[in-house]
Order: structure tokens, then C-alpha cells, then sequence
């Protein structure tokens, strides 16, 4: 496309006041000769937009760069249609909010940032989208639990073709198994009949394809586009789906591992699960029975985490036996219940049916003629107990992900990392896998999800549940975290949302969450690629295979938009449309640097999107005063930093780079999972680097930023300054 | 939140969406919460995200300060009568904060639970979505005074804006008004409301916020002093025949989370938990035994009885029966924090159609009329967020059905 230019240069909230307008006018119509430049003062009101509709109209003003408040406010008055490039340059927020009026060095600030604004639509294309013909809208559901039935319903439901693959020969999961299952609905006090054969029925009349006695053997591709063969007894069949849900539940913890609550060494001592089968054949006969919470879980020996169903699924239980004897004594040994929100009713009604709960260690389960005797410190009465003459004790033994069962093994082949320590380059560690051997993904990072901690390959973020490190595949129910089985039938619901979601945002070429309806989507020019791997390997959503010889093999439709693949090439040979090496180098190169001679240092922040550009627009909300010798370019992501900018701005004369990314470790926040993380790995190279040059480390730094840290960015930015001034001006700045 | 969520996975699967928001801002109650269990990490980043989305989407419409009237029609075809309270601030409002300085009149700022106060033209916050003044007509002196619609250059500001009304045609709804903290002065024994250093869970937020009313710093509301104790009351108000029947889900860990804010500022704080079960369900355990490891806290298993001020340092006497220890402990403290529970925002102000509430007051979901998030359980963010994402396919299974 041809580009027809105009900059609009807001005077309104004070700009006018502070600023020489007229210079800056100068840079766009002189420096740039952009072919209309104008002012408004009140461009966002309707005159002003009126302003720049006008010249779409008459002059054919395609590419319209506006100067004036922040792109995170009168997003909607700006918006001109998705074939007009749009570019915002902040003189409000991040200029005259936070810098003194009328001062030279403002005024430079704010010129700096037109420059950088027109140099960045210079390079930047109106993104096209992905598109492939044929595109599967399919659902896969792999599980046919109780939570891979209700996903399969509701996705049938919604008007998708549906496919259910369950690896017994019957549907139904533990669910299936039980007597009777705890209330799922108000008041939370009736155990009701099993909703399984309901379930079965109704999936069956939605037209859901199912296999049973089914596995998956393989999952190539990308959402849109999956290749799935499904071996069913000794064939296999091919389905191709645009995305899938993972409920294959949980498998109890092993009670062979609790020696020492008896069970393998009495008979009576029995888990939950056998229970189950005890009340469903109505072989339930018990005049006294125990149930020992937190068997195995909340145990570091065992089960770190609590397993959240337990306690109402031992209620349940202890239900059952008063359901057939009403003069049977049970008792239920606990640490903390655990019959959250609206569960409590039925907490309530479990003690007034008669059920005695202790809270209680057990320390000692014996034996004696057929009959079982607790030992416990008890905590109520503060003393030691002594309780006999049960029938049976019933472990509630938790539940572990059938993700986490399989072998786990590292992706770094050693060869590999032995020539990286060789090297001397740092490599990027990739996360282990666990062969679960549930969707045996063809994927370059390893054959299933991700797995989080204990082997849940849940979301790491709170306000994100359904956040996938792999891009159209959604684990729901307790393979995704342990959860009581109303969250589970909420969860599976949940997760065919985001199934449909991504299959309807892929056919159209869209980016899912977080970048959702992003177009853009990276290009490789595969001529000058080295095969070095980098973007295959810290792609933190697996979108990039590999074939034979080391080639990257991009699946665009796996693609999050990061650029963290754009940032580790370095050859620079992946650009996005609208985000590239040479659109930030450009950006970099706009901005002008003064001789020593002037005093006048400079400092380049590369600013994440998500965090730390919104808490630097709030530096200026409060009016926060800080060093007005930074220039601030904001990235999609830390991830897609690549080292040139960094290697530019060092040679083009700044004084100083600073990184400002999201905080990373375990409770990273980082949406695209190591972005800053990354960062900080290759800004090691970096120093080398500079060393050699003969230039200080120092002037390169990474630092972690919340959003709320925004009242910290004047000591961040004032300090930085501070320490540039110490080592003295960038010798390199007289090579200009 | 809840709201917020199924509104935009709706959207991104292509569905028209409207959302009617009673606030001047989105994002409702965790736009006050300082930071997330069990990350410890600020909301905004995530609300920041949801924001960036709607922004981007054009299937989303809203309704800031408006509330449903009257709801007709069955699934698949509903309309929905709303009134959109006047705002006294117009879309050419620019953000630049002008007519604050000129404002003669204050009010409590809700925002921060009346810690503090704002001008009777103010931001609700610094990062609220839609970023527009407001005028709180309670506090203004209205037109007689009219010292902001002078300064404004950009006629903003219209002091005799009347309330709208809106029709809606749509084919499901969803409910996600959320939850109000229960009213702690109906516990008249903790002495909430009466003695300034009892203080309810949602208040500390506010007092640890950056953004709050000390600059996150945690004092005593009596004197601003810094604090050498302080004591959790969980389950005030919840699991109680008196008062909310149900767990409250979140207060627990919310109380753990609070012990963080306190450790953090004052290493040498005595901090107590008076409790009856913790319920740090699933993966939340590794939070309470972080918590345990890492911030040196007491742990009564007991429920607090009542709890006494000494008038003359206002300092606080925490009563309460110590099961494992068989006895009545009385403690001192500078400040009392009430882990006060979820009340669901239909126990007071019910949804104007033909729906069923449960003893607690919580709205049951129904085919066209659903209920999302808090309104419904009460729930962590993680799981509201679960649910309303759920909740958004109930809503299109009706206008599917709808279609049929």
C-alpha cells in the first residue's frame, strides 16, 4: 500500500502549553515532508476527528499518526477502519504530565517521540491474516469423564461437530463408577442419583462422534488444522479438528503408598474408590466405620497439594453407610474441612445426620480380630485417642493428574547442551515433559502440555484459567488442577468456550488471548536462516517444528504474536507485517542523539506493552517528574528484544539501555510465559560484547516491573541517570 | 470480573455482547484488591488485558452507571429495559483532571471503603476503564456552583444531564453482579463501626494498596500509627446460623494474603489467625505452607467471641476460645481485621425477572437467565473467571436454541 500520510498534533490538555508546537510540526512536514501536518486543539472532540476524516475523504490519508494523549484512552474516536494504519505518539502521559513545561529538554523529548512515531509507520504494513482454505471448526474431546462429557455436550450444543475419544470401553470415567454423587445444586444438602447415564445419553443424541477402547496415538498440526489418529483396538482412524479439550481426569493416589494407614495390611482399610464399588453392588454393611482425610495429600512425604474433593466425597460416603444403617457410627478424621462456599450445607447436614468429625492426626491403625483400631492425636481434646471395634477405615486417598503419570524427560538433547557450554552461549533451558501419553502431540517441544507443579498443566494465571502454553488445547477438570466435581462440569464448560473460541478467531486468521484478533503473525525468510534453533526452542508455545536438518517449520495458527521467535533470531529474519527488527532498529535510529559536547545523555528504555507501559502512563496520571532523557519504545513483549537494537543504540551514542519487563521466577507474570526472562539471557551476551568494546556492563540493565509500580519509575529512571552520569558519556558517541 | 470475562469470551467467539455496568468504571470489586492469592500479583496487569480486548473488539458495547429496569420476554428473546444514570460527564471529557481543581466540594471516597476523601468530581480511580470523570450528584453543589464546567475547555461537563433509558433486545443473559463483604456491623461483638481499629478484609486491601488511602502503608485507622499486632477473625459473619449460612470460599487465603502485607512491612509483627477449618482447597495448600514457612504467624483454632477496646489507646482485645488448648485466650492487638464473607449482591437488589434464590440469597442459574461468578458461589477470581467463561456458552447454547 501506498502511504498518504497525515500527522495530527493535539494542543489540547495543556500540550499547546508546554510545548513549542511549531517545532514539532517542523519535524513531521520538514525532517519527514509527511504530506499534511496539522493542529487541533481538542482532536479527540468531534471537530478534530472531523479534521482527520476530512483528509481520508478528500486527500486519501491513509496512515495517520496522532500526537497528542496515550493509545490506552480515545481508542474508540481514533479508530478510522482496519484498512488505515493508525499511530499513536504520546505527548500527554509520557511528555508534558512528567517533565517540566516550555523546557528545552521536554521539547526534545516530545520531537523524539514524533520521530520515532513516523518512523515506525514508515515500517510498518497493515497485517494480512493466515488464512487456509478448509479450515476444521471440530471439536476433539479427549476423556469421556464427567468433565470430557459435559465439554462434549456443550461444545455438540453450541452447533460444532464434536469427536469424544475415551480410552475404556465404557463412557462414564470415576464418575461413572459411583453410587451416588454429592449435590451440584442448591441447597446442597440431597446427594443425588448419578448423572452419568443422563450425561452418556445426552451426548449420544447430540450427534457427538465417539470412540471408545480409544487412545490418541498421535496430534499433528495446529488449531484449524489438527491431524489426529486415534487407535481404536487394533485400527486407526484419522480425524482433523480445529481444537481439543483434555479431560483425562485424575487416577487416586496409589494407596499401596500408605503402608502406614494400614491399607495392603488389613483388608477393611479401603479407599474411596472401593467404596464406591461397595454401595453401587449394595454391599455396604457397616456398623462402624472411619474416614482418614488427607491420605496421601497435604503431605509432603506424598501429596503436597489438598486434593478439594475429598472432604464432601468422604461425606458423601459417610451418607451412604447411615442411608443404609442409621444406627452406624462414623466418624471422619480431618485437618482442616474443607466443604467450601455453599458445601457447607451439606457439611451442616452431614453432622446432623450424626456424623462425628475429629480433628485429628492419626498416628496408628492396628488389627485385631477382623476389627480396626485408630490411634490419633486429637486436637480438640488436646490429648491422645484410642477408638476400636471399626469395621472399616476409608482412606481418602486424593487424586494425581493422569498428566503427571509418565515418564519425564528433559528435551534438551545433551549433545546439544554440551556444545552451548562450550560455547559459552547461554541456552535457554526448556521445561521438562511428561510422557503421559495423552495427546502425543507432533510438536517440537515435547508430546503433551506443558506441566505446571505436581504435573497439572493448569494456567498459571489467576484471571486466565483457560491460558494455554499451547494454543488450542484446553485442559479442563481434574487433569488441570484438583477440583470438587461441580467445578468440574463449570471447568469443562469453560474450556469448550475456549475451544470454539480459538476455532472461530483461527478460521479468520485471528490471534487468541491475550493478543486476541491480532492479524499479524510472523514470516520467515527462510533463505538466510542458519538453523541454529533458537526460535524452535524458546518459542514458549511450541508453534515452531523442526525438520530434519534443523529448518524451522512455523505453524502460524499455534502463533501467539509474541515475537519471542523475532527476538532470538540472529539473523533477523522473522518479521511480523507490522512489528519488526527494522521497524524498532528505525525507531532507535530516529531518535537524536546529541554530541558530548551538549551534556545531554541519552537513554533508550524498551518498555513491555502489557505492564510496563500502562504503569509509565500512570507516572504521568499522578504527575510523577522523572529524567527527561529517556526515550521510551514499547515492545509486544521483552521476548522479542533482539540484541541489534541493543548493539545499535550502544553504537549510535546512548549513554544507556534499559529493559523493563514483567517479573519472572515462580509466580512469573509474564503472558508469554519468559519474555523477560529471555531478555535477561541474551543481554548476557551482550555484556560480553560490550566489554570487549571497552564499554561498562553497567549501561545495559534489565529490571521487573509490576503495573503498580508505577510510583517507583522516577527513582528507577532518576537512578539509572544518576549511574550513566558516574561512568561518564558513550565514547562511541563522537563516531557519529 | 465474572461480568467482565463472559462478556469478552463471548464476544471472541462472535457474539454481539452489551454490558450494563452499575459503577462509573469496569472491572468491578477486584479493581480494589491490592494483590491476587496466590501470586501476589496486581489485578490491574489483567484487567489492563481484558481492557486492550475490549477495546479491540467491536462485538462489545457498554453501559457504564446503568442498571437493568425491567426484563420481558423469554430465551432467545429478551428485552431488557435499562437506565443509565447521568454521569454529568460527557464523552468529550479528555481525562486531564482539570475540573478536580477546581471543585469546592468533597466526599467519602467508596472506592477506598471512606478512608479517604475526593472531590465531588472525580476519577473512581487512576487505571479505571472508561477513563471519564464523574460527578457524584450526592456531594456536588450543582449548577449554582458550576466552578468545573467553567475551567473544562472542553464542554465535558453537563451539569443537567437527565437519566437515559436503553432497550435491549437480546437472546440470553447473564447475571454477574458479583458480591458486597457481608455488613460487618451486623457482628456488634467484633465492634465494627465503634472502635476505628477493627477494620473489615476488604478495607486492608485498600490500606496495602499503593493506590489506597496511605499509600499502602498499613496503620492504625485511630492514629495512623504503624502497628506492632494485628489479629484475623475468620469466618466473620460466615458459616454463622446468624448470618450468612455458607462458607465464604476466599477469606481464608485472603487472610494469609494480608498476613504477607503485614510481614512484609513490619517484620516483627505479632500476627494471629482465629479460624475454624483453613480452607486453602487444591493447589491453594502450597500458599498456606508458604505462608506458614515464610511469615512466622499464630494459628488459633478457635472462633472468636468478642472483641474490646481500651478507650484510652485504642487498643483492641481479641476474646476467643482456644480449642487445642481447651481455654479462653484474651490478646492484645492494634488492629482487628474482620475476614468478613460474600454476600451476594441479589440478597439485597434482585434481578427484576422470574428467578430462584437459594437461603443465602445467591441467584440459580436458569436456561436464559444465568448466573456467573460470586452472584452465584462464592469464588476465588480463578474459579469466577471459570465460571463466567462457562456461563458465556450457557448464554449462546440460548440464542443457538433461540434460533431453532
Amino acid at each position: 500500500m501506498e502511504k498518504k500520510i497525515g500527522v495530527y498534533i493535539c494542543t489540547g490538555c495543556g500540550i499547546g502549553d508546554a510545548l513549542d508546537i511549531e517545532a514539532l510540526s517542523k519535524v513531521a512536514a520538514g525532517e519527514y515532508k509527511v504530506d499534511i501536518c496539522k493542529t487541533n486543539n481538542f482532536l479527540c472532540g468531534k471537530e478534530g476527528v472531523e479534521l482527520i476524516k476530512k483528509d481520508i475523504e478528500a486527500e486519501g490519508v491513509n496512515t495517520v499518526v496522532i500526537a497528542g494523549c496515550s493509545s490506552r484512552v480515545n481508542y474508540d474516536v481514533f479508530n478510522f477502519g482496519s484498512d488505515k494504519i493508525v499511530e499513536r505518539v504520546n505527548l500527554r502521559e509520557q511528555v508534558i504530565w512528567c517533565h517540566p513545561a516550555n523546557d528545552e529538554d521536554t521539547q526534545m523529548l516530545a520531537e523524539d517521540n514524533l520521530r520515532m512515531g513516523l518512523a515506525k509507520q514508515k515500517n510498518m504494513n497493515l497485517p494480512e491474516p493466515y488464512l487456509v482454505e478448509d479450515m476444521s471448526k471440530a471439536i476433539l474431546v479427549v476423556g469421556g469423564g464427567l468433565t470430557g462429557l459435559t465439554a462434549a455436550l456443550d461444545a455438540a450444543r453450541a452447533g460444532y461437530k464434536t469427536v469424544l475419544v475415551e480410552k475404556e470401553a465404557e463412557l462414564g470415567g470415576y464418575a461413572g463408577k459411583m453410587y451416588k454423587q454429592v449435590p451440584l445444586k442448591p441447597p446442597f444438602t440431597e446427594l443425588e442419583e448419578n448423572c452419568i447415564p443422563g450425561l452418556i445419553k445426552a451426548v449420544q443424541d447430540a450427534g457427538v462422534k465417539i470412540y471408545t477402547s480409544a487412545t490418541i496415538e498421535k496430534t499433528a498440526g495446529a488449531p484449524g488444522m489438527f491431524n489426529v489418529t486415534i487407535k481404536q483396538n487394533d485400527s486407526t482412524v484419522q480425524e482433523r479438528v480445529g481444537a481439543i479439550v483434555l479431560a483425562t481426569g485424575a487416577k487416586p493416589y496409589d494407596p499401596e503408598k500408605l503402608a502406614h494407614l494400614g491399607y495392603g495390611k488389613y483388608e477393611n482399610v479401603i479407599t474411596q474408590a472401593a467404596l464406591e464399588e461397595m454401595a453401587a453392588a449394595g454391599k455396604l454393611e457397616a456398623g462402624k466405620v472411619a474416614f482418614i482425610q488427607c491420605a496421601g495429600s497435604r503431605d509432603q512425604e506424598h501429596l503436597p497439594y489438598c486434593s478439594a474433593a475429598c472432604c464432601i466425597e468422604s461425606m458423601k460416603q459417610a451418607l451412604y453407610i447411615k442411608e443404609k444403617n442409621p444406627e452406624a457410627s462414623v466418624y471422619v478424621y480431618y485437618k482442616d474441612i474443607r466443604a467450601n462456599g455453599q458445601y457447607e450445607h451439606f457439611y451442616k447436614k452431614a453432622q446432623q445426620e450424626g456424623i462425628i468429625f475429629i480433628k485429628a492426626d492419626v498416628t496408628d491403625i492396628s488389627e485385631e480380630d477382623g476389627k480396626l483400631t485408630i490411634e490419633a492425636d486429637d486436637h480438640t481434646m488436646g490429648t491422645k485417642s484410642i477408638a476400636d471395634e471399626f469395621d472399616l477405615v476409608v482412606l481418602a486417598n486424593g487424586m494425581v493428574p493422569t498428566a503427571a503419570l509418565g515418564e519425564v524427560v528433559q528435551l534438551n538433547e545433551p549433545a546439544e547442551e554440551e556444545a552451548a557450554a562450550a560455547s559459552d552461549e547461554p541456552k535457554v533451558e526448556l521445561p521438562p515433559v511428561i510422557k503421559a501419553n495423552l495427546l502425543n502431540l507432533d510438536y517440537r517441544q515435547g508430546p503433551e502440555l506443558p506441566p505446571l507443579k505436581y504435573g497439572f498443566p493448569d494456567s498459571h494465571y489467576i484471571c486466565f484459567p483457560y491460558e494455554t502454553r499451547r494454543t488450542g488445547i484446553y485442559a479442563a477438570g481434574v487433569v488441570r488442577a484438583p477440583m470438587d466435581m461441580l467445578s468440574a462440569v463449570e471447568d469443562a464448560t469453560g474450556a469448550a468456550l475456549k475451544a470454539i473460541q480459538c476455532v472461530e478467531a483461527t478460521a479468520k486468521g485471528e490471534a487468541v488471548h491475550p493478543r486476541s484478533g491480532d492479524l499479524s503473525y510472523p514470516e520467515f525468510n527462510m533463505t538466510r536462516c542458519t538453523q541454529c534453533k533458537r526460535c524452535t526452542e524458546e518459542c514458549p508455545f511450541g508453534a515452531i517444528n523442526e525438520d530434519e536438518k534443523a529448518n524451522p517449520l512455523p505453524n502460524p495458527t499455534r502463533c501467539r504474536r509474541c515475537g519471542t521467535c523475532m527476538g532470538a533470531c540472529p539473523e533477523r529474519i522473522i518479521s511480523f507485517k507490522n512489528y519488526s527488527v527494522p521497524m524498532i532498529g528505525n525507531m532507535v535510529k530516529a531518535i537524536e542523539v546529541p554530541e558530548e559536547l551538549e551534556e545531554k545523555p541519552r537513554i533508550l528504555v524498551f518498555a513491555c506493552e502489557n505492564d510496563a507501559i500502562p504503569a509509565l502512563d500512570m507516572a504521568g496520571i499522578n504527575r510523577l517528574q522523572y529524567n527527561p532523557w529517556v526515550r521510551i519504545i514499547p515492545v509486544r513483549c521483552l521476548g522479542s528484544l533482539n540484541l541489534v537494537w541493543v548493539n545499535d543504540a550502544m553504537a549510535k551514542g546512548f549513554d544507556g539501555v534499559l529493559l523493563m519487563g514483567c517479573k519472572h521466577g515462580d509466580d512469573y507474570q509474564c503472558h508469554f510465559i519468559k519474555g523477560s526472562e529471555l531478555a535477561e539471557y541474551r543481554l548476557s551476551k551482550v555484556s560480553e560484547t560490550l566489554d570487549r568494546l571497552g564499554l561498562e556492563s553497567e549501561r545495559v540493565r534489565a529490571i521487573t516491573v509490576s503495573i503498580m509500580d508505577y510510583d517507583k519509575i522516577p527513582e528507577i529512571l532518576d537512578k539509572f541517570a544518576e549511574d550513566l552520569e558516574e561512568l561518564g558519556p558513550n565514547p562511541m558517541k563522537d563516531f557519529q | 470480573m465474572s461480568g467482565l470475562t463472559a462478556a469478552v469470551e463471548a464476544a471472541e467467539v462472535g457474539c454481539e455482547v452489551y454490558i450494563v455496568e452499575k459503577n462509573p468504571y469496569l472491572g468491578g470489586k477486584v479493581t480494589q484488591i491490592n494483590q491476587y492469592f496466590p501470586k501476589l500479583c496486581p489485578p490491574n496487569c489483567g484487567l489492563e488485558i481484558n481492557f486492550q480486548r475490549i477495546k479491540k473488539n467491536p462485538r462489545i458495547h457498554f453501559f457504564t452507571m446503568a442498571e437493568v429496569e425491567e426484563i420481558s420476554g423469554q430465551e432467545g428473546n429478551y428485552e431488557v429495559s435499562v437506565k443509565i444514570n447521568p454521569r454529568y460527564v460527557n464523552e468529550n471529557c479528555t481525562g486531564c483532571g482539570k475540573c478536580v481543581e477546581a471543585c469546592p466540594a468533597e466526599r467519602a471516597n467508596a472506592f477506598n471503603y471512606g478512608l479517604d476523601k475526593t472531590k465531588a468530581i472525580y476519577l473512581p480511580h487512576e487505571f479505571a476503564f472508561p477513563m471519564k470523570y464523574v460527578i457524584d450528584d450526592q456531594s456536588c453543589q450543582g449548577a449554582g456552583c458550576g466552578k468545573c464546567a467553567e475551567v473544562c475547555e472542553y464542554q465535558a461537563i453537563d451539569l443537567s444531564m437527565q437519566p437515559k433509558n436503553v432497550k435491549l433486545n437480546v437472546g440470553a443473559i447473564i447475571w454477574a453482579t458479583g458480591w458486597e463483604p457481608y455488613d460487618a456491623t451486623k457482628l456488634s461483638y467484633y465492634g465494627f463501626g465503634r472502635y476505628d481499629n477493627v477494620i473489615t478484609n476488604v478495607m486492608m486491601e485498600r490500606l496495602a494498596a499503593p493506590n489506597g488511602p496511605t499509600k499502602g502503608k498499613i496503620v492504625r485507622p485511630s492514629d495512623g500509627k504503624e502497628i506492632n499486632s494485628v489479629a484475623f477473625i475468620q469466618c466473620a459473619g460466615s458459616r454463622d446460623e446468624n448470618h450468612l449460612h455458607c462458607c465464604s470460599s476466599v477469606c481464608c487465603l485472603a487472610s494469609l494474603k494480608h498476613a504477607t502485607y503485614v510481614r512484609e512491612q513490619y517484620p516483627d509483627a505479632k500476627i494471629c489467625i482465629y479460624y475454624i477449618d483453613i480452607r486453602a482447597r487444591g493447589k491453594y495448600e502450597d500458599f498456606f505452607t508458604k505462608v506458614q514457612e515464610e511469615a512466622n504467624i499464630t494459628l488459633i483454632k478457635g472462633k472468636a467471641g468478642e472483641v474490646k477496646e481500651d478507650p484510652s489507646t485504642k487498643e483492641l482485645v481479641v476474646i476467643a476460645e482456644d480449642q487445642e488448648a481447651q481455654k479462653v485466650r484474651e490478646e492484645k492487638f492494634d488492629l482487628v481485621v474482620l475476614a468478613t464473607g460474600m454476600a451476594p449482591s441479589t440478597a439485597a437488589s434482585k434481578v427484576p425477572a422470574d428467578v430462584s434464590y437459594d437461603e443465602d440469597g445467591f441467584l440459580i442459574s436458569d436456561s436464559g437467565i444465568y448466573a456467573a461468578g460470586c452472584v452465584k458461589h462464592p469464588l476465588d477470581v480463578a474459579s469466577a473467571v471459570r465460571d463466567a467463561t462457562a456461563t458465556a456458552l450457557k448464554a449462546i447454547h440460548s440464542t443457538v436454541r433461540g434460533q431453532q
